[in-house]
């Protein structure tokens, strides 16, 4: 488990998280959305202790990260850049790992056989690709078998192989009830992967909750209407209970199906010059929500309630 | 290599061992290649100046002038060749941090031990014993490679002669305390080159420049520039140095005192700094 509790972090002058709360619970996939430069990578860095935070908290199992006695037997952690030093083996890289928090050294054996690396294991990393370089951290992270895990774009650069086996590998994790929380751009990626979503924008929580809850109040479909009667179907689809924006020649229509919409209009007389359903895709939908992310900073809050707070 | 069967394991059943900081900081130490390098570059150094200051102070030995024979020094001669492993060890101390900014290790590091002090800690140790072993290796080495090679009736010295086995032992002394130095450097700058231009600006560039201040400023400091000290300390006859000295002992305390203000700022910094 992953708490974060209102955390900022600065950077001299600019404000890399602002006001930032929310949990990962264990068992499932948390994906943590946002556009580049939203501020996940430093959030996760904050989490594993490596960046100070200016404000609040961030505990791992209740605990901040360097109160930890053998951290990497609780978290395990894939950070956004590649962190291995060319010259050493894949083996050797997870050995002084293994040597600073008391785990077996045979342990580095069987997580190297995990992930694949079992053949290039004397190695240098130097020589490894990007997709070995890729399973190389995660075999360090998966390496004190922790309960938590922390995986920042882990696909980023994979070929499609690679990208399913991560998948799949995070899946995995979750179904032993572990933590799982990973970070990606993508809003496609996530919808195939996590199982809820926190979602950031600048620094700031956008929404937190599971990703059919995302997708319902984000992605769900609005109805286009043309009338020469507009004023007055507008005031009657309000009544019941739409949300209408005026789109210069139509009303865009969201709460109701374009069905619901023709028999209101109908059933008052009032002639329709077009309705139409509009389907925004769910990369359309993340990044109109992320886009003008900044008037939403005052309204984050750390309601554990899985609710899908919306754009206007 | 596309499915994954995952263990069963859970967290519980993986068994607790010690956590052997040290051992970790000697495997990181001994896997990477220059390591071994600069190890390498300093023997060949420091023994190949030892056997040529031996086999020329002989074939020239006629040509030396009365006073030049009696102020020989023959164990200081060969030991001038430590000036190398004292430039050398710095990139060794110096890489030992500076890599970890350098390749992202660092952060591996400070996840896996998140008490940032004991890190810095366990890394002087792996560097400053490497750096004595090695130092005192080279420095009987060097003198005992250079004492065969210097014949009669060129003086020779032996360790049984008072005062030679203290600079022999000073000599690999100073390496060790260098090299902590230069690790310390490495962890308030965090970049490789960054810190061994200071290192090496410290120890040869410092010296120059204070030569060419007026004698009264320079001389009481030129004392506790390293370079001068390790000369000092590596001599059993002091002519051939210029101006005051510091005793040997005060010598190696000043140089254990610039490791300690080293590795005391770089800890703090590394304790408050963003990694
Ligand atoms: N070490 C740093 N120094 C200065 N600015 C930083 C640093 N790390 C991140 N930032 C800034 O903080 C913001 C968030 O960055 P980041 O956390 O990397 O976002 P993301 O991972 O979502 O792409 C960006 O504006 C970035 O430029
Ligand atoms: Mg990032």
């Amino acid at each position: 488990m992953i708490e974060v509790h209102q955390l900022e972090k600065r950077y001299r002058d600019t404000v890399a998280v602002r006001d930032l709360s929310f949990s990962v619970p264990p068992g499932v996939v948390t994906g943590f959305l946002g556009p580049n430069g939203s501020g996940k990578s430093t959030t996760m860095r904050v989490i594993m202790g490596l960046d100070r935070p200016d404000t609040g908290t961030a505990t791992i199992n209740g605990r901040p990260y360097a109160e930890l006695r053998h951290p990497l037997r609780e978290v395990g952690a894939l950070l956004e850049a590649r962190a291995i030093h060319p010259g050493r083996s894949a083996a050797n890289h997870l050995r002084f790992l293994a040597q600073t928090n008391g785990i077996p050294l045979a342990r580095v054996d069987e997580v190297l056989d995990r992930v694949g690396l079992s053949e290039v294991a004397r190695r240098r990393v130097g020589k490894f690709s990007l997709g070995m370089g890729q399973r190389l951290g995660i075999a360090a992270a998966l390496l004190g078998d922790p309960g938590v895990l922390l995986f920042d774009e882990p696909v980023n650069g994979l070929d499609p192989e690679g990208i399913l086996w991560v998948r799949n590998l995070l899946k995995g994790l979750a179904a032993e009830g572990r933590s799982v929380f990973v970070s990606s751009h993508l809003m496609s990626e996530m919808a195939l992967t996590a199982d809820r979503l926190v979602v950031i924008g600048r620094g700031a929580l956008i929404s937190e909750g599971t990703v059919e809850d995302f997708i319902a109040t984000t992605a769900g479909t609005s109805v286009r209407v043309r009338s020469p009667r507009t004023a007055q179907l507008r005031q009657l689809l309000e009544a019941q209970g739409a949300s209408v924006t005026d789109d210069v020649e139509a009303l865009d229509v969201r709460g109701l199906d374009a069905a619901q919409v023709g028999e209101i209009a109908c059933a008052a007389g009032i002639a329709l010059h077009e309705l139409s359903a509009q389907t925004a895709s769910l990369e359309e939908a993340f990044m109109s929500l992320t886009s003008d992310s900044v008037e939403y900073h005052g309204r984050a809050s750390a309601s554990p309630v899985p609710t899908g707070r919306q754009a206007r | 290599m596309t499915t994954l069967t995952l263990g069963s394991t859970t967290p519980a059943d993986l068994p607790v061992g010690r956590s052997r900081l040290i051992a970790s900081e000697w495997t990181k130490l001994r896997t990477v290649r220059s390591t071994w390098w600069t190890l390498l570059a300093m023997a060949v150094v420091t023994l190949g100046v030892a056997a040529i200051a031996g086999s020329a102070v002989t074939h020239n030995w006629h040509t030396f002038s009365p006073v030049q024979r009696l102020t020989f020094d023959p164990t200081g001669i060969t030991l001038k060749g430590l000036l190398f492993s004292q430039l050398i060890v710095g990139v060794l101390g110096v890489l030992v941090m500076s890599a970890e900014y350098g390749t992202g290790t660092i952060r591996a590091t400070l996840a896996a031990t998140p008490r940032r002090g004991r890190v810095l800690a366990a890394k002087a140790v792996v560097v400053g014993a490497l750096a004595l072993v090695a130092g005192e290796v080279l420095s009987f080495g060097a003198f005992l490679l250079g004492q065969s090679l210097l014949r009669a009736p060129a003086a020779h010295a032996t360790l049984s002669q008072p005062g030679v086995l203290r600079a022999v032992v000073d000599g690999g002394v100073a390496v060790a305390l260098l090299g902590l130095f230069a690790l310390g450097l490495a962890a308030i700058v965090r970049h490789s080159a960054g810190a061994i231009t200071t290192y090496v600006g410290v120890l040869l560039v410092l010296p120059l420049i204070l030569q060419t201040l007026p004698t009264s400023f320079s001389q009481p400091i030129l004392k506790f520039m390293p370079l001068h000290i390790t000369n000092t300390v590596t001599s059993v006859v002091a002519v051939g140095i210029q101006g005051p000295s510091l005793s040997p002992w005060a010598g190696i305390g000043v140089l254990a005192l610039d490791a300690a203000i080293a590795i005391g700022i770089g800890g703090t910094l590394l304790v408050r700094r963003d990694a």
